[in-house]
Formats: C-alpha cells, sequence, structure tokens
C-alpha cells in the first residue's frame, strides 16, 4: 500500500508517517500543502491512501481534494483537521473525502482507514 | 541514584504530569509508538513541537504587535498550534488555544493578547516539564535501564 500525508505542521506529519509504518504501510511520501498534493499527482506518482489536512496555507485540503477528483484521482482521501464539527467540515467531506476523522489521528482511527480500504480493495 | 529509584520517580513525575493535565492520553498513544526500531521518536516528536511552537508564539506576537491585527492570520497561527498540541497530547497548551480562538472569532484585541500571555505561559510550562521527563529518560537509560511504561496505568 502506498500512502502520501499532506500536511503542513511537521509534528503531525513525522505523528502520521509513523503510524502509518507501525500499522504495515511501508511506502509512504509526505508534501506540505494541496498544490504538492496535485504536484505529485501530476508527476505520476498514485497511492492508495491520501491524509489529508484541511487548514494549509497556499492550497488547504478542501480545494486540493476538490481538485484531485476533478484530475480522476481515485484514492481513499481522509480528511483529518483539529475542527469537530462545522460547515467547513462538511464542504471538506463533500469535496470528495472518503472519511473524515478529527486530530488527533490515533492507532485505531487510522485502523478503521485502513479497514476501510481493505474493504475496498476485497470489492 | 539508583535505576530503580529513578524509574519509580519516572513513573511518579508522569503521572503527576496527567494527573495535573499537562498532558493527555495523546501523549501515552505517541510513547507506544516508541520502539527498538524508533527509539528516540518522542524525543523527535516533542522537539519538533518546540520548533514549531515558539515559531508560532513569535509570528503571533508579532501580528498583535500591528496597528490593525489580521485576525485571519492570527487565527491560522493559533489553529495550527491547536492541532500540533493535541497531536502530541499537550492538553493545556490545546485549551488555551481553544479560548484564544473564541476571542479571535470576536476580533477582541484585550482578550487575544491575554490569551497569548496564558498560551505562552502553558507552553513554557509544559516545555519545562517535558524537559526535566526526557533529562530522566536519559539518565535511566545511560545507567542500563528501561522506561518503565507498562507501569503507567490511569
Amino acid at each position: 500500500m502506498r500512502a502520501l500525508v499532506v500536511d503542513d505542521d511537521s509534528t503531525n506529519r513525522i505523528i502520521h508517517q509513523t503510524l502509518l509504518r507501525k500499522l504495515g504501510v511501508k511506502s509512504l511520501e509526505m508534501v506540505v500543502n494541496g498544490k504538492e498534493a496535485l504536484d505529485i499527482h501530476s508527476s505520476g506518482q498514485t497511492f492508495d491512501l491520501i491524509l489529508m489536512d484541511m487548514d494549509m496555507p497556499i492550497m488547504n485540503g478542501i480545494q486540493a481534494t476538490k481538485e484531485l477528483r476533478a484530475m480522476g484521482v481515485r484514492s481513499m482521501i481522509a480528511g483529518i483537521s483539529t475542527r469537530a464539527e462545522g460547515e467547513a467540515i462538511q464542504e471538506f467531506i463533500n469535496a470528495g473525502l472518503d472519511d473524515y476523522q478529527e486530530k488527533p489521528l490515533t492507532s485505531s482511527k487510522l485502523k478503521s482507514i485502513l479497514h476501510k480500504i481493505s474493504h475496498l480493495m476485497d470489492n | 541514584m539508583e535505576v530503580g529509584q529513578m524509574q519509580r520517580t519516572w513513573v511518579e513525575y508522569i503521572k503527576s504530569l496527567f494527573r495535573e493535565g499537562f498532558l493527555d492520553s495523546q501523549f501515552s498513544q505517541l510513547q507506544l509508538l516508541q520502539d527498538e526500531s524508533n527509539p528516540d521518536f518522542v524525543v523527535e516528536v516533542v522537539t519538533l513541537f518546540f520548533q514549531d511552537s515558539e515559531r508560532l508564539l513569535n509570528d503571533l506576537t508579532r501580528v498583535l504587535e500591528f496597528p490593525n491585527v489580521d485576525f485571519k492570520k492570527v487565527d491560522a497561527h493559533v489553529h495550527q498550534l491547536k492541532g500540533s498540541s493535541s497531536s502530541i497530547g499537550a492538553q493545556r497548551v490545546k485549551n488555551s488555544c481553544i479560548r484564544f480562538r473564541m476571542f479571535c472569532e470576536e476580533r477582541n484585541i484585550d482578550g487575544c493578547l491575554k490569551c497569548l500571555q496564558q498560551l505562552k505561559e502553558e507552553y513554557y510550562t509544559v516545555k519545562n516539564r517535558l524537559e526535566a521527563l526526557i533529562r530522566l529518560e536519559q539518565q535511566i537509560v545511560a545507567a542500563g535501564g528501561s522506561i518503565p511504561i507498562e507501569e503507567l496505568t490511569f
């Protein structure tokens, strides 16, 4: 499985990377905003899972998710944010998320995301 | 101090950090992620958190000094600090950020300045405590002991 972590915060990036590795995801890339997420896809790389932060400079997670879907990216995109509720979360989900989790991301939250992916792959 | 005594001191010290609300269960999650393949994980994460937080606190201080405060910018910095403090389990810092954002929404400069002061106090307190915890862990390991995470039952 290949994963992409999109987050402008270095503390979150290292935690998400370690959580993914601990759960067996060995192949992963990290970028710091939505535009870099688009660029890495434009360069031809593909991922099974994208962990997408919502609030980022240059391009936020909502815009990046919309544009990735418009590019035809079918990877599972899981939105991650400290926001618990509200219109922004709904907008993020409507942009094309498959899953949304409130920060902090934990092993059990990540396991539930990975479980969804394996379920999709089985079907 | 002998290893057993240092380990007991470590257990009591970290329990007090949880009891007094400096840390929450997310910090335990980070400790569980640390293993032989990644022995310095917690120190690395905490060091990154210190670097990022101090940059954000400096940025916030500067932004709030301008005559026309850009509240959108203030909110973005506080939001980022809320995210990283929540990810490492620095509960009191996270709670200060939540209060700060309410004043930011109200565009209340005095409230924001008070919150910034409180946020700095909470941040530097937890930083000192975490540094003391890490020093104690390094002493335990240097003396040939291991960190007794299994003794942390709450």
